[in-house]
C-alpha cells in the first residue's frame, strides 16, 4: 500500500500529531502494511524565515509517501503536495500518530480539496 | 547632499519634517518618499506627475525540458522561491527576493530571469523641486527592491544632478528603514517626547549609528510628554536640531494638507535654523566614525 506521512511532535508512532504542517517538529512516514516506520526530521524548515511549508512539502515527497496526515496545511504547501500528488488529510489533531493511521485506515479522513491556513505571507 | 528624514515610531512627523525642508531649502532639491509602503509626502507637496514608470524584481523561469531535478536551484534559495515535489518542479514568484543565485547556479542553463513587478516609480516636480515617489503594489511583500530601483531612477535623472536630496524614510529600523538612510550624509530623527517616542528614537539610534553617519533629532509636539526624550539625546550625545511646538495652527494647517513651513510664519523660521543646523551637522565628523578611528 502507499506510504502514509504524519507531521509528528516525537519521533515514535506514540507521538502527538503535530499540528503544524511547515513547521513540524517531523514527519513519521509509515507503510500501512507492516505499520513500519521511520522518523524524518524537520527542524531545518523550523528554523527558515519563510517557505517552511515549501521545504517540508520537499521533505514530504522526498520520502515517496503518498498520504499526508497533518493538523493545518497553508495554500503554499497545499499547492505543492497536489502538484506532487500527496493527498493530504487535514485537521488531523489532538491525536497520536498511530490513532491519526487508524481513523484513515478506517476510511475517517477526508481528503482536502482546498489549504485550510491562510499562510503567513498572502 | 543626501538628507533622510527618518524615525523609529511611526506618526512623529517624518513627511511634515521632509515637506517643510523642501519648501525652505536654500537651493531647488529633490523630494523623494522612499515610504513606499504607503507614501505620502505627495498629499503635502502637490506635485504635477509628469512620469511613471513599472519596478520589476528579477524572479526564475524554468525550463521544463532543460530541468534534471538536479536541486542545485532548490539548495540554493535562501527563500524557497523553488521547490522539487518528487519529479515536478515549481516557483513560487512571490517568495523570490531576486537575488539571481538559482540561473547563475544552474549548470543546464534551464533557468532564465523572468520578472515580477514591485510596484511604479513617479516623478515631476513641486514649485522649483523635482519631486520621485516610490509606490509598492498592493501585495507584494518586499519594499527594499523597490526602493533601490528608485535610487537608480535619481542616480539616471540629469534633471537632478546637483542638487541636494531630501528623503521622506519609512518608520521603523527594519530593512526599509535602513535602505532608506544608507546612502543619505545626514539622518535627521523625528521624534515626540513621549514613552514610545523615545523607545523608538533608541532603536533608530542603535540601527543607524553603524552606518557611521551624523545624526540629529527633531523633537515634534515639543510641549507634551516629559523630559525623558532630552534627557536620552544629552546622555547619548545626540543633537536637538530643532523644536516643534504642539500647536492648534500647525495641526490645522497639516490636516488640511499644508505644509506647515509655508502655512504658519513661525514654522518658516524654525526650519530655515533648521536647514542651517543640518548643514553644520553635515561638516561634523559623526560620533561613530571618532569611536572607528580611536
Amino acid at each position: 500500500m502507499e506510504k502514509i506521512a504524519v507531521s509528528s511532535e516525537g519521533p515514535d508512532m506514540d507521538a502527538r500529531v503535530d499540528p503544524r504542517f511547515g513547521r513540524a517538529a517531523g514527519f513519521i512516514i509509515i507503510d500501512p502494511d507492516t505499520m513500519a516506520f521511520e522518523y524524518v526530521d524537520n527542524g531545518s524548515s523550523q528554523v527558515m524565515a519563510q517557505g517552511a511549508g515549501i521545504q517540508a512539502a520537499e521533505i514530504v515527497a522526498a520520502t515517496g509517501a503518498r498520504v499526508l496526515l497533518t493538523g493545518f496545511v497553508g495554500p503554499k504547501a497545499f499547492q505543492a503536495l497536489n502538484a506532487a500528488g500527496i493527498r493530504i488529510g487535514q485537521n488531523v489533531d489532538n491525536l497520536t500518530v498511530r490513532e491519526a493511521v487508524q481513523r484513515f485506515q478506517a476510511g475517517d479522513v477526508p481528503v482536502a480539496d482546498a489549504p485550510n491556513s491562510r499562510g503567513h505571507r498572502s | 547632499m543626501i538628507v533622510a528624514v527618518a524615525s523609529g515610531k511611526g506618526g512623529t512627523g517624518k513627511t511634515t519634517v521632509s515637506a517643510s525642508l523642501a519648501s525652505v531649502w536654500p537651493s531647488p532639491v529633490v523630494a523623494v518618499d522612499l515610504d513606499v509602503e504607503e507614501p505620502n509626502l505627495h498629499l503635502f507637496m502637490n506635485p504635477a506627475i509628469s512620469a511613471q514608470e513599472p519596478s520589476y524584481i528579477e524572479i526564475p523561469e524554468i525550463d521544463d525540458e532543460k530541468c534534471t531535478r538536479c536541486r542545485a536551484c532548490t539548495d540554493i534559495c535562501q527563500f524557497k522561491a523553488i521547490g522539487i515535489f518528487g519529479e515536478v518542479v515549481m516557483t513560487f514568484p512571490e517568495m523570490c527576493h531576486g537575488c539571481g543565485a538559482c540561473w547563475t547556479i544552474c549548470p543546464e542553463e534551464a533557468i532564465t530571469p523572468g520578472k515580477r513587478e514591485l510596484g511604479q516609480i513617479l516623478s515631476g516636480r513641486s514649485g522649483p523641486s523635482a519631486f520621485v515617489m516610490g509606490r509598492l503594489r498592493v501585495g507584494e511583500a518586499m519594499s527594499p527592491p523597490l526602493m533601490r530601483d528608485v535610487k537608480r531612477h535619481l542616480n539616471g535623472g540629469s534633471g537632478y544632478a546637483g542638487r541636494d536630496i531630501i528623503i521622506d524614510a519609512p518608520p521603523g529600523v527594519s530593512c526599509p528603514a535602513i535602505n532608506a538612510v544608507m546612502d543619505a550624509d545626514v539622518i535627521v530623527l523625528v521624534t515626540e517626547p513621549t514613552p514610545f517616542g523615545l523607545y523608538d528614537l533608541a532603536l533608530a539610534q542603535q540601527a543607524f549609528a553603524p552606518l557611521g553617519k551624523p545624526m540629529g533629532v527633531v523633537i515634534n509636539r515639543a510641549d507634551i510628554g516629559t523630559r525623558d526624550v532630552y534627557d536620552h539625546c544629552q546622555k547619548t550625545g545626540l543633537t536637538i536640531l530643532a523644536e516643534i511646538p504642539y500647536q492648534r495652527d500647525i495641526a490645522e494647517a497639516y490636516a488640511k494638507g499644508r505644509i506647515i513651513a509655508v502655512a504658519v510664519p513661525s514654522m518658516r523660521a524654525l526650519f530655515e535654523t533648521l536647514v542651517g543646523q543640518i548643514k553644520t551637522l553635515h561638516g561634523q565628523p559623526s560620533m561613530a566614525r571618532e569611536v572607528q578611528h580611536a
